[in-house]
């Protein structure tokens, strides 16, 4: 004879639908058409820089990069429902998400053509810099959430990662420790079902990767990833329940990359164009913009002056940093230690005869 | 003045330090109401409260990782990895985050964290729980080794290891932390990181030695006295970055140089102070250096452990050998 030791559920909530219908009421902050404009426009300016930095890639002005493209919702609906306190950890493709924070276009465009100064944000300065090996972040955010805890301060620590690093110890080590400590911890998963080459089936068995959550005492819910509105909604509920003491919590975002892994994969080594074009179908920024034209007289007039607007915004900040000087070599030891030791001060000078 | 062994230092350096800085935390596995395996933290969770002195899940890498993000928020994490056997794991967060996060955020975010684990042999335990990886953790940029040698150095470098603003990995050689016990200030004063300490003076051979392989060492200058061989010894203390300058200079004195260390020899620290010296000490050396280690092959089960260790009659050969030299 066996009883039931255990039993969950994981729902998956949606605002609009593809074409940018809603399903249902909406959140009150949806009802707000600058509130929505701004969400649209942070998408925009989202995917704008996306495009540049491709460009500048291409003719060898940027290094390897990593493009949001299709997942700008995530980034963006995450970053907008998050205080000015709290804290973002973010893997390689949040750049929406960094955007929406504070870090400015020029320092992205610093960071992504190979100088560390652009991660020494004016802004977010608690913000972690992107987390290249993947899910490593994971532990981080629960030390960070550990001296929030500590200090009693308020603030909640979201920490951001694809699907591939679900499948890491790190992740599972994090989850595991944050729902053991209650610590306010969100896990943002964003399901992007490629993780390079391999598809999100091979990845894991899991039905979903929100159950995972489960595992470590934490809940776990799916959202509509293309869905800015349902992502800020999911992450506004995430927040506050942990902001109310009650612990961490993982929202598993379903998207679909729409590039390249980075500027040095080649997708179609591995993927057919038509899975790539039925998914065009499903993108973020179109049926919000059908939502804003329905709803709230968005019209052709508002849509190019955003886009040129946010175009100038993208090629001035490009300007600027092409018009950055490498750092100078012996930039290399300026932060190895707080105080050089004697021996490296001095090979940092050797070094810097080198030149 | 308390007479303490190392075991007793480093728990007296954690009071203090939880003592005198709010900043201060400790956690690991098993270091709370039990006190640490070796008791290292006995009675401070009972002192400190369980928010401050943390027993973790049995997750190498989140008590690591989660050292960086608590370090990078301004708190001065003090975490434990049970052996260094088990520091592997964690050994992803030191390279890629730890080091690094004040390099790559150009000095926003710092990392001043210090990772405690017991290392080395010679107490008869398990398999994997017997080696030493200071040669592996030196070859981190941005990261600081240090291996206390006594019970005072234990006590004033550790204290130092929490006060820095960047993250050490600070080993404890197991074997002597209740082997001797000596008089220890425990006034909170640090010791200096990135210097040696001169143990023994001498005038013929230098002697250079970390953790219990120093009291290995000391016996041989021992010996070698009777012999009529006046040895130097100098605890290397800080194994990354190491004083260089005091090592150099021994050797210019003395002319002689046999290295002793528990790990495997090859690319083991001491190649490196071997290196070092014989770029820079050429003219002054009268014999080859001499370096007398673990051998080249797996840490043996404690059947054999005390003969894969370095033990004073290897040290005397060695020594002899450099003596004879001509």
């Amino acid at each position: 004879m066996s009883t039931r030791a255990a039993s969950f559920r994981i729902d998956c909530s949606a605002c609009l639908d593809a074409t940018g219908k809603p399903i249902g009421k909406l959140p009150d902050f949806a009802e707000d058409a600058n509130t929505l404009a701004a969400l649209y426009g942070a998408m925009v300016r989202t995917r704008a820089f996306d495009a540049k930095a491709i460009a500048l890639q291409r003719t060898g002005r940027l290094g390897t990069y990593g493009s949001s493209l299709g997942q700008e919702a995530i980034g963006v609906g995450v970053a907008s429902a998050m205080r000015v306190e709290d804290v973002l950890l973010p893997s390689f493709r949040e750049h929406g998400a960094q955007l929406w924070r504070g870090v400015t276009l020029e320092e992205l465009f610093l960071y992504w053509g190979g100088d560390e100064r652009g991660n020494d944000f004016a802004g977010p300065r608690r913000d972690f810099p992107v987390c290249i090996p993947v899910g490593t972040q994971f532990p981080h955010a629960a030390g960070v959430a550990l001296a929030m805890v500590q200090r009693k301060e308020s603030g909640v620590v979201v920490a951001m990662g694809g699907d591939g690093a679900t499948s890491k110890g790190d992740f599972y080590e994090a989850l595991n420790l944050v729902g053991a400590w209650d610590l306010p911890v969100v896990f943002v998963i964003s399901n992007n079902q490629w993780a390079i080459s391999v598809r999100r089936r091979e990845q894991t068995g899991a039905q979903t990767l929100a159950q995972k959550a489960i595992a470590g005492g934490l809940p776990g819910a799916q959202v509509d990833g293309n869905d800015v509105i349902a992502v800020r909604a999911a992450t506004e509920r995430a927040l506050a329940h942990a902001r109310a003491g009650e612990g961490g919590s993982l929202i598993e975002c379903l998207t679909y990359r729409l590039g390249d892994h980075t500027t040095a994969d080649d997708a179609s080594r591995y993927r057919e164009d038509e899975e790539v074009s039925a998914h065009w179908k499903e993108e973020p920024l179109v049926r919000l913009r059908n939502l804003l034209v329905a709803r709230h007289g968005w019209d052709k007039a508002k849509e190019e002056a955003l886009l040129r607007e946010v175009r100038a915004e993208v090629e001035a900040a490009a300007d600027r940093y092409l018009a950055i000087e490498p750092a100078p070599r012996r930039a290399m030891f300026d932060h190895l230690h707080a105080t050089l030791p004697p021996d490296l001060a001095a090979l940092a000078e050797e070094a810097a005869g080198d030149g | 003045m308390a007479e303490l062994t190392m075991i007793e230092a480093i728990r007296a350096a954690l009071s203090h330090a939880l003592e005198t800085d709010p900043d201060v935390i400790l956690f690991g596995e098993d270091i709370g109401i039990d006190g640490g395996v070796f008791r290292a933290t006995d009675g401070l969770m009972q002192r400190f409260g369980s928010a401050r002195v943390r027993d973790t899940p049995l997750s190498e890498t989140v008590i690591a990782g989660m050292a960086v993000g608590a370090a990078a928020m301004g708190l001065r994490p003090v975490a434990e990895i049970q052996f260094s056997g088990f520091l592997y794991p964690a050994l992803d967060q030191l390279v890629n985050h730890a080091s690094r996060l004040r390099n790559r955020t150009r000095g926003r975010l710092t990392c001043p964290m210090v990772l405690r684990a017991p290392y080395g042999g010679g107490i008869r335990a398990p398999e994997h729980h017997s080696e030493s990886p200071e040669a592996m953790l030196a070859h981190i940029p941005g990261l600081r080794v240090v291996i206390p040698g006594s019970p005072a150095r234990a006590y004033g470098l550790l204290l130092a290891a929490i006060r820095d603003p960047d993250p050490v990995v600070f080993l404890e050689p197991k074997r002597i932390y209740r082997a001797v016990s000596e008089a220890v200030e425990t006034d909170g004063a640090a010791l200096p990181l990135d210097r040696a300490f001169l143990v023994a003076e001498g005038e013929d051979l230098t002697l250079v030695a970390w953790g219990a392989m120093l009291a290995v060492a000391d016996e041989a200058v021992a010996r070698l006295a009777e012999e009529g061989i006046s040895a130097e010894l100098i605890d290397l203390a800080t194994i990354k970055p190491y004083d260089r300058v005091a090592v150099r200079a021994s050797v210019a004195k003395t002319g002689r140089c046999v290295i002793v260390h528990e790990a495997a020899l090859t690319t083991g620290f001491g190649a490196e102070i071997a290196a070092d010296l014989a770029e820079h000490c050429l003219t002054h050396l009268i014999a080859p250096i001499r370096r007398v280690a673990g051998y080249d092959t797996v840490m043996p089960y404690l059947r054999l452990e005390a003969q894969y260790l370095p033990d004073t009659g290897r040290i005397l050969r060695a020594a002899r050998e450099v003596m004879e030299f001509t």
